[in-house]
């Protein structure tokens, strides 16, 4: 069997739906920095080929044993309240998505990230880093222990404050499926004068950043529970079919 | 569930640094295996200035053109010391390195055959959503006038998706905005 692709007919896997419409502009000038940071060129169009329709499979070595339970990574317990965050990924079809890495990083209960530019009078906590990872399960599951974090101010615009959140990363099964994005606690009196969540055009998405409380599954005597999931774009349903072309 | 709901993106915000970074992520071939060259480039702001909060991610075939992916149609298929995948911070001065193989030709539509290429992710405070480029090859002329993709952008841009020669490998700059901004593609 010759190893020159061209000499094949390769057909390739369906794309992925575009999904413009859900995300943030890049240009939002309620967040200043996005000023010299967004492409001012129209972008082109990119078929999904199969450099788009595949992606990196991370497995299990990239996880340690206390990676998704953020409360147990040091000598002592950090401070704050204790919370089970989640849920399932799935795509847009309805699909779980399995054995996909996430990964987290979060402030701590003050509000303070463990990173050398966070220098905002608010404490750190020595048992507590901020960050996890975890794979999901064969139905699209996840599951990380950590603590409820803090609203923080920064400098965008007067008496600014981030609401509470947690920053969580997602790789889903191909490249055109990345995401990176955040969690919102619901009810947070903070959202009104955020630029990243007035940054969503559509009400009812940043909803979807939203956890729910979840009563059902908070530990007795032990934690609160939030449940989030999250949704990847879904496949399209047409394939293309590449001809042979052998000359 | 009707299609379309799905979740928006969010920044990375100015921390990324505590959670994304991997010791091992500017690998995306082993450091112990051979063959391997630097893609080296600093990530540039409208105003020209470097970018020290951003993320470079980065995916490519194998030097055969395949994909180690159960989504590649002639199966998936491992290269030794091999990931595929490259992720790596701006420093201070907003540099970013990534050590991998030089990838194959990649089948597109139609019967087209794709130039060598990596697709790039940059994340970056200030960025609502990543923004997605690629990288070619210069030393491959003859491939990239074919490139279906390449032959998309207008002629003047093309340039700024075409790595350069350095010693280790290529360089490869990203200009977000400005003077000679980089080609961004809608995924």
């Amino acid at each position: 069997m010759s190893t020159d692709p061209r000499a094949d007919g390769v057909p390739l896997a369906a794309g992925y739906q575009r999904d413009h419409e859900v995300h943030p502009p890049l240009d939002y000038p309620g967040y200043r920095s996005t000023a010299l940071r967004h492409p001012k060129r129209p972008l082109q169009l990119l078929p999904h080929m199969l450099t788009e329709v595949t992606g990196p499979v991370l497995g299990e070595g990239r996880i340690g044993e206390t990676d998704n339970d953020l409360t147990r990574q040091h000598e002592d317990e950090p401070q704050g309240q204790r919370i089970i965050v989640h849920g399932q990924v799935r795509d847009s079809d309805g699909r779980p998505v399995p054995n996909t890495l996430i990964e987290i990083w979060q402030a701590n209960a003050g509000g303070r990230y463990r990173h050398a530019v966070d220098n905002w009078p608010s404490p750190l906590d020595p048992n507590f880093s901020g960050v996890g990872r975890t794979l999901t399960d064969a139905q699209g599951r996840y599951r990380f222990v950590t603590i409820r974090p803090g609203a923080y101010p920064w400098g965008n615009h007067d008496n600014a404050w981030r609401p509470a959140h947690i920053h969580f990363s997602l790789f889903g099964q191909a490249f055109t499926q990345r995401l990176v994005t955040q969690m919102y606690f619901p009810g947070d009196p903070l959202f009104f004068q955020d630029p990243m969540w007035n940054s969503i055009p559509d009400e009812k998405a940043r909803q979807r950043l939203v956890a729910r409380f979840d009563y059902a599954n908070t530990a007795p005597e032990w934690a609160l529970a939030f449940e989030w999931d999250i949704v990847l774009r879904g496949r399209e349903s047409t394939v293309f079919e590449s001809e042979v072309d052998d000359g | 569930m009707s299609k379309g709901e799905t979740t928006p993106s969010q920044t990375v915000g100015p921390y990324l640094h505590i959670g994304l970074p991997w010791p091992d992520g500017p690998y995306a071939l082993a450091e112990e295996a051979e063959g391997g060259f630097w893609i080296r480039g600093t990530l540039y702001d409208g105003a020209g200035a470097p970018i020290p909060d951003g993320l470079i991610e980065t995916w490519q075939a194998d030097p055969e053109g395949r994909f180690d992916h159960p989504d590649d149609p002639r199966g998936a298929q491992a290269w030794p010391g091999f990931r595929g995948f490259g992720r790596c911070e701006t420093d201070a001065e907003g540099r970013f390195g990534i050590r991998t193989l030089k990838p194959g030709p990649v089948p597109g539509l139609g019967g087209a055959m794709q130039a060598p290429h990596i697709d790039v992710s940059v994340f970056a405070r200030g960025m609502l959503n990543r923004t997605v480029t690629r990288i070619y090859f210069p030393e491959e002329a003859e491939a990239n006038a074919a490139d279906p993709v390449l032959a998309a952008v207008p002629e003047p841009e093309r340039a700024t998706l075409i790595a350069r020669p350095a010693e280790d490998g290529y360089v490869f700059d990203i200009r977000v905005q400005g003077k000679d901004e980089t080609v961004f593609f809608d995924i």
